[in-house]
């Protein structure tokens, strides 16, 4: 019987073009500065070319993208989320609080809710770092659900009815603008972040943690400060998603937000954040078009993360780079 | 008011073993994470009903059919997923994660909810124990879980398969080297465990309404009670559950239900600070702790 083997060779472009200053082309410039290039005008020009409702589904795009940045971040440090509606929830009831009870301006409560939203979530965490294996993601599966069940039980922050009529952005361009820029802002600066010293080190804390303990580097200390960083960015989607409705209640610790991000990232491609990204601006229009089955959707998004889990666990983005990298043919194989 | 704390308080305990003995034999014990245990329970009710009151099975029949297809449905689910993902964790939480709340939104999609889902009890009537009353089904709860408890004792310290079960979490590799075909042990423990998370759910369920989000609880109370009592320990399950199910009672008689779910999250991230590999965990005290 005959048997071959699919072989995989770098395209002669790549080769050339791998070291920045070999550049001897405008195709090959054009070559490094494509894939990047993308994200950015796809997010900058889209805004202008959506009609009004479409332009609301892209920010709301642009929020999952960014919580399934934040999840693929604590991912590359080893921490697998089962609630980025904790972030996301925290984020937006902070927001909401500063805004009804003290009466703070806009400007002012998207990023203190950032950062203290993030404070708490890590707090609340803190105990879970010190531990390896699943339990982070069990602690973070029940601490949403469990701030639900209190914010519905005992009726603070407005209870079932929650906080209504909070200030709005001026208007939706600056929403959009706002929302994009931050996505873009987010995607180059975690990927230049685990291409640091900085982030090789939280890298290596996800591989071997013992390793790096013996390099005498704190490793709690550390994953504390990733934890950080990913709660910024998911109580940033909270304290802005918050505005954007000017309003803030129960639904903030959905599933949904702890699952479209999951979906997205594992879709997308871990690992990348582009991957995160893409992945979401797949999955959420594709769950506005099909908005009529209800709640069908979270059915469809389960099943195609445990499809892409175990049939193709790079995701497409991983997929769609090594086609832009490489070509492969069939070989025979010598027996 | 203390008897009746005491009394019902001990049905809780038992409650919250029975629904923690699956999931410990799977997670605790064999070492699979299994995220879609708290969908089996719900599933193994509503199949439960369904037997009953749409194809008109006599209930003791569809009981036992419904628990031989929830563990049918868990090595399935274990031979089609996640037999291709082992030993990856991220994937393994992931993939388990997605089956058991694709199962639960699809019965809530169905539309799955309502007064109306009820499953009979066994034997009708109460006693009273003092001043108090307790029904027959709360009898047959404490009766069902102290005998699965002591089951799931001797099974896993006599039985040659029980033993393979703690061998595989312990060390895989000497597992295999020992003759235990360490993938096939763990679809069987995969399948035991949804197998017990489905006795337990015809047992428990008869006292109220089967509802969705009874999955997203059952799940939430089982890992608690694994995580306090120790995985691998089947007596940790036991004081664990009894541990919570009194907080729970005590804290429902002082300060209204709301509270007694958030018990649950308090005593895990309490033994987490205190003592990471609970009480009385040892097989893993030195690995998941770094």
């Amino acid at each position: 019987m005959k048997q071959r083997r699919k072989e995989r060779i770098d395209r002669g472009i790549k080769a050339r073009s791998d070291d920045v200053f070999a550049l001897t082309s405008y195709r090959e410039m054009l070559y490094v500065a494509l894939p990047p290039a993308i994200p950015v005008i796809g997010l900058l020009v889209l805004p202008l070319v959506l009609p009004g409702y479409w332009q609301k589904v892209f920010i709301s795009t642009c929020m999952f993208a960014l919580l399934a940045m934040s999840w693929d971040f604590l991912v590359s440090v080893g921490m697998v989320s089962l609630g980025q509606a904790l972030f996301f929830g925290v984020g937006a009831y902070l927001a909401g609080i500063l805004d009804r009870y003290a009466g703070f301006p806009i400007w002012l409560t998207i990023p203190a809710a950032t950062v203290l939203g993030a404070g708490v979530c890590t707090i609340i965490l803190l105990p879970v770092l010190r531990l390896r294996g699943v339990y982070f993601s069990m602690v973070t599966l029940v601490i949403p659900l469990m701030l639900e069940r209190i914010v519905e039980a005992t009726g603070v922050f407005g209870g079932t009815e929650g906080l209504a009529g909070l200030k709005a952005f001026p208007n939706q361009w600056v929403e959009a603008y706002f929302a994009a820029l931050v996505c873009l802002a987010v995607l180059f600066g975690f990927r230049r972040l685990v291409t640091t010293d900085y982030g090789l080190v939280l890298k290596a804390i996800r591989d071997n943690d013992r390793a790096v303990m013996s390099a005498g580097i704190n490793i709690y200390w550390l994953r504390a400060q990733a934890l950080f960083l990913a709660g910024c960015v998911g109580a940033f989607c909270g304290a802005f998603m918050t505005h954007v409705y000017a309003f803030v209640g129960m639904p903030a610790f959905a599933l949904d937000y702890s699952i479209l991000p999951l979906a997205s990232a594992v879709v997308g491609g871990m690992g990348t954040f582009a991957g995160s990204l893409l992945g979401a601006f797949i999955l959420v229009p594709l769950s506005e078009a099909l908005r009529g089955i209800g709640g069908l959707r979270t059915v469809i998004y389960a099943l195609s993360l445990v499809v892409f889990i175990v049939a193709l666990p790079e995701g497409i983005f991983h997929y769609l780079q090594r086609k832009y990298h490489q070509f492969d043919r069939w070989v025979k194989v010598d027996e | 008011m203390i008897e009746v704390t005491l009394i019902y308080g001990f049905v809780n305990s038992i409650i919250l073993a029975l629904v923690a003995l699956g999931f410990s034999l799977t997670f605790g014990i064999s070492g699979i994470s299994n995220f879609a245990y708290g969908s089996f329970y719900v599933l193994a009710g509503y199949s439960v009903w369904i037997l009953v009151n749409k194809w008109a099975v006599p209930f003791v029949p569809a009981m036992v059919l419904s628990v031989l297809l929830t563990s049918l449905l868990g090595a399935l689910v274990y031979r089609l997923v996640l037999l291709r993902v082992r030993g990856q964790v991220i994937s393994e939480v992931i993939a388990t994660f997605g089956v058991g709340l694709a199962i639960l939104e699809l019965f809530r999609y169905l539309g799955y909810t309502g007064f109306e889902y009820t499953l009979p009890v066994f034997t009708d009537g109460s006693i009273m124990i003092g001043d108090t009353y307790i029904d027959h089904q709360r009898l047959w709860i404490v009766g069902v879980g102290i005998l699965l408890a002591v089951a799931l004792y001797f099974f896993t310290h006599y039985t040659k398969l029980g033993l393979a079960f703690r061998g595989i979490a312990q060390d895989e590799q000497t597992a295999l080297s020992l003759g235990i075909h360490s993938d096939r042990i763990a679809g069987i423990s995969v399948a035991f465990g949804s197998g017990l998370a489905a006795v337990a759910a015809v047992v428990i369920l008869p006292r109220g309404t089967i509802s969705v989000n009874e999955g997203y609880d059952v799940l939430i109370n089982a890992m608690a009670v694994c995580i306090v009592g120790g995985l691998g320990s089947t007596a940790g399950v036991v004081v664990a559950s009894f541990l919570i199910g009194y907080a729970q009672m005590i804290t429902d008689t002082l300060s209204g239900p709301h509270w007694k779910m958030i018990v649950s999250l308090v005593a895990i991230l309490v033994i987490l600070v205190f003592k990471p590999s609970g009480l009385f965990g040892k097989q893993k005290e030195l690995e998941e702790r770094i």
